[in-house]
């Protein structure tokens, strides 16, 4: 029984680590540019159909593909800054959305002609597949790797952020964006690259994603939400913020599917709008 | 530019003009028959314009002339909706009470919520608006022995309009129903926006800050226009089951709440008539582009949207009046 | 102080570490024309801020003709005739000055709740509006958008936003800001002329118009009040001079 519940939180938490890979850029551009990017869903699902296609086309191995995925997604997302966002930086939350809504219907329509509408599947190395047996309870192998993936990226951006001459940029922007203005830092190149490595996770994200919750041509909008839902109740640019929300989200998201499965999201919608109406700025917020 | 030297205005005749029925408008509704006569074949489209229309003209009380951002609307539309059918399923099939009925039920769930809605702005509004949209829609979902689920509300019989009029097959009926209803609201709306009222809110759209320094309670008047908004939209959601005899649980979704955003934004918001034209042209397209393969709806969906919002920041109309003012300067 | 219509008791606010007020205490006798004056960052518009209730001190009171309002909404402070303007344009940029001030009335008047009555039913209010414009100087530019004013029109048009509310205690924030010089004493004339059943407390860096237009001068620093006096107690005062005059008043 405990042995059940155990794999179910290690399987939660694989999830949610997940769910930070996926949301942790998007975190970041809101609170630095207060851009409503609706549209980093779109990115991931560009990652996941990278690596699909370099392993069903080209027989690439899974983790080769990984880096071409974030590339995939990294590039697609400073093509559409330039051309698209750029121009509606000062422009209201609503007009934000609506552009990135835009963007979204027309990257589920070009991936459902691309690539059809159904599930693409991926064939994982066999010691990917792996379930890994300790004393009473075992867990996938890939969901190990998920979650050391994830811790591995979470110490990158956040030593990162802390000690690095471009995390000090990314930071003073993110406090002031006037005030790095002031100081002669290009904002709008940092803001771009920023951007890109955080649609590059996303595209990450959305390749790891595939073997947990599959890739069709909607999960740009389906796991919007989610990430949503991490950048909202963390708090903006909350590293520490989303890690947390992400796990727990993550767990709950298990284990009400495990042991409530009839009331669905339901819960889940609930307790987010509940806990936005209580803290608007987020639960982890620094303010 | 000539008679500045002796300004003569008289105030009241300004403030008459504002909201002066035009000529235009008259020729708009009038025009709105047409269909009885030339395109009888597209009756069944023209009730949804109209409907649809309605749905963005509730929605234009929050986004255009209040400056709410609401990604959340059929919410109301969904609640209207489900009320009308369910009344209708369950053995009160007389229309207008139905209708009422539905207006009213959306009305209390509008004011509950507006509680909510004041308190929050930005980011967490927009937020919020969409988790409940999903939440209903969930709990749509869930409650499929009320409202069966994903399969749609069947089994919804309208008895005849004011116990004469049949609910035809070509729908002569539904929309003359529609459109009637549609425009009586309109002018409730119009007359709405046109008074004290209204200058308060768009008092709030321009400047919320400002409000409280002339000694405007804001958040009071921001739930009283989003239960108004939300009763508004129940009428619309009511008038689409009614008419189709049908509620969808996509009348809840999220896409339906994006939808009638994109219709008020194309046509141009705070504009009282953008919210019509952009459902007219919004639906036309979609009749005509969708009928081949719904998928790629969503490309030309997607496509307008992000036109319009880079090039015709304020819709439709908002660039036609841009190009009169340019025109009348030079 | 019994003749006070605005005073604070012991007002206190922190941002953090930060103390914008300490200890303020203030009266506001019937018919004043109070300026208050201190250098940058001194908390004066944090002041006013406290005073008409968009920000809520830490501790202290405030009262309006002797009753305690230190909980009460702005909106209410509004109607009970404690009225602010702002030193960056605070206007409705889209809609006509007419319609701005209408508004107004409509709120003082309890009108502007009513939805289900057209504006041109409001021909009193509307005739206020516009005689309140006429008598700021605003009579020629009452319907085009507000956005489309001059800068300085929209200076005034601030000030008749606030009189639209019939104001007993008006607060005024650096109104002559971004004006030129000659102006702003066209400006400040307009002020001195309002009726003197309106007590008037306003901040100004111009002290050429602090020591004409100001019967009593109130001096802010770092959050406190350094001294409080008449314009020739604070003109002789060293202190003064030594945070603030000393560089700005070489008289």
């Amino acid at each position: 029984m405990i042995a059940r519940q155990i794999s179910l939180l290690f399987d939660g938490f694989a999830y949610g680590m997940l769910l930070f890979v996926l949301s942790i850029g998007l975190s970041v551009t809101l609170g630095m540019m207060n851009f409503v990017n609706l549209a980093h869903g779109a990115f991931a699902m560009i990652g996941g159909y990278v690596t699909v296609t370099l392993m069903q086309k080209a027989g690439w191995p899974f983790l080769a593909t990984l880096p071409v995925a974030f590339l995939g997604a990294a590039v697609a997302s400073v093509v559409l800054e330039r051309v698209l966002y750029r121009r509606l930086y000062r422009a209201t939350d609503l007009d934000q959305s609506l552009l990135t809504i835009g963007i979204v219907f027309v990257s589920i329509a070009a991936a459902a002609f691309i690539f059809g509408t159904t599930q693409q599947p991926i064939e994982l190395p066999a010691y990917m597949r792996e379930r890994i047996v300790i004393g009473d309870f075992s867990f996938g192998a890939y969901r190990l790797f998920l979650i050391v993936s994830a811790l591995i990226i979470t110490a990158v951006v956040v030593l990162g952020l802390d000690y690095t001459r471009f995390g000090a940029q990314i930071r003073a922007c993110v406090d002031n964006q006037r005030m790095a203005r002031g100081l002669g830092l290009n904002v709008d190149r940092i803001f771009m690259l920023t951007f890109a490595i955080g649609s590059g996770l996303a595209g990450l994200g959305g390749a790891m994603a595939i073997e947990i919750v599959g890739l069709d041509p909607n999960f740009g909008l389906k796991y919007l939400v989610f990430m949503l839902i991490v950048v909202a109740v963390g708090g903006l640019a909350s590293i520490r913020g989303a890690f947390f929300t992400a796990a727990m989200l993550g767990i709950i998201d298990i284990f009400s599917k495990y042991y409530a499965p009839q009331v669905g999201s339901f819960v889940l919608y609930l307790v987010m709008v509940a806990l936005l109406v209580w803290r608007p700025n987020g639960v982890f917020a620094r303010r | 530019m000539t008679d500045t030297a002796t300004p003569l205005y008289n105030p009241q005749d300004l403030m008459r003009a504002q909201v002066r029925w035009r000529m235009l408008e008259t020729v708009f509704w009038v025009s709105a028959l047409l269909p009885f006569f030339v395109a009888e074949t597209y009756l069944v489209l023209c009730t949804q314009i109209a409907i649809a229309a309605l749905f963005a003209l509730s929605l234009d009380l929050l986004v255009g002339y209040s400056g709410i951002v609401s990604l959340g609307h059929a919410v109301y539309f969904g609640i209207g909706a489900y009320t009308a059918g369910l009344l209708a399923k369950y053995g009160w099939g007389e229309p207008l009470s139905g209708l009422l009925l539905a207006g009213l039920v959306a009305m209390l769930f509008g004011y509950l919520i507006s509680f909510i809605m004041v308190r929050i702005t930005h980011f967490a509004l927009i937020m919020v608006t969409i988790g409940l949209c999903l939440l209903f829609e969930e709990f749509g979902n869930q409650a499929h022995d009320i409202t069966g689920g994903h399969d749609g509300l069947q089994g919804v019989r309208m008895w005849r309009l004011f116990g004469t009029f049949r609910w035809d097959l070509y729908g002569f009926t539904a929309y003359a129903y529609s459109l009637v209803v549609v425009f009586l609201c309109f002018l409730v709306i119009r007359r709405i926006i046109n008074s004290p009222f209204g200058l308060s809110l768009r008092g709030m759209r321009e400047n919320a800050r400002r409000m409280p320094a002339i000694g405007a309670p804001s958040k009071q008047r921001l739930q009283i226009v989003y239960t108004i908004s939300a009763t508004f939209a129940g009428i619309a959601g009511g008038l689409l089951a009614q008419t189709t005899q049908f509620v969808a649980l996509d009348a809840l979704s999220f896409q339906r709440s994006a939808e009638v955003l994109v219709m008020l934004v194309l046509g141009g918001a705070g504009r009282l008539y953008g919210g019509i034209i952009g459902s007219i042209i919004f639906l036309v397209a979609r009749d005509q582009l969708a009928s081949n393969n719904p998928q790629y709806w969503y490309f030309w969906l997607g496509l307008l949207l992000i036109l319009v919002i880079i090039f015709l920041p304020n819709g439709i109309l908002g660039g036609i009046a841009h190009l009169l003012s340019r025109r009348k300067k030079s | 102080m019994s003749t006070s219509v605005l005073s604070t008791r012991n007002l206190q606010k922190k941002f953090g570490q930060l103390v914008v007020a300490r200890d303020i205490s203030i009266d506001l006798p019937k018919g004043a024309r109070y300026a208050l004056i201190g250098p940058n960052g001194a908390g004066k518009t944090t002041l006013i801020n406290l005073l008409t209730g968009m920000l809520a001190p830490d501790g202290g009171q405030v009262f309006l003709d002797e009753a305690d309002i230190t909980t009460l909404p702005p909106s209410e402070r509004v109607k009970r005739g404690l009225v602010r303007t702002f030193q960056i344009n605070t206007l409705f940029p889209n809609i006509s000055p007419l319609e701005a001030v209408t508004l107004v009335v409509c709120e003082r008047k309890g009108e502007a709740g009513t939805w289900w009555r057209g504006l041109p039913g409001y021909g009193a209010s509307i005739e206020e509006a516009y005689e309140t414009l006429k008598s700021i100087g605003l009579g020629d530019h009452v319907d085009r958008p507000t956005r489309q004013l001059a800068y300085g029109q929209q200076r005034l048009l601030e000030i008749a936003l606030a009189l639209a509310t019939k104001p007993h205690v008006l607060l005024l924030d650096e109104p002559a800001a971004g004006v030129p010089k000659g102006e702003s004493q066209e400006l400040f004339t307009a002020i001195a002329g309002l009726s003197s059943d309106i007590s008037i407390l306003f901040i100004e860096h111009d002290m050429d118009v602090v020591f004409r237009f100001a019967s009593r001068i109130i001096v802010m620093v770092s959050g406190g009040i350094l001294v409080e006096g008449a314009p020739a107690e604070i003109s002789a005062d060293k202190r003064v001079h030594e945070v603030y005059l000393g560089s700005a008043h070489h008289a």
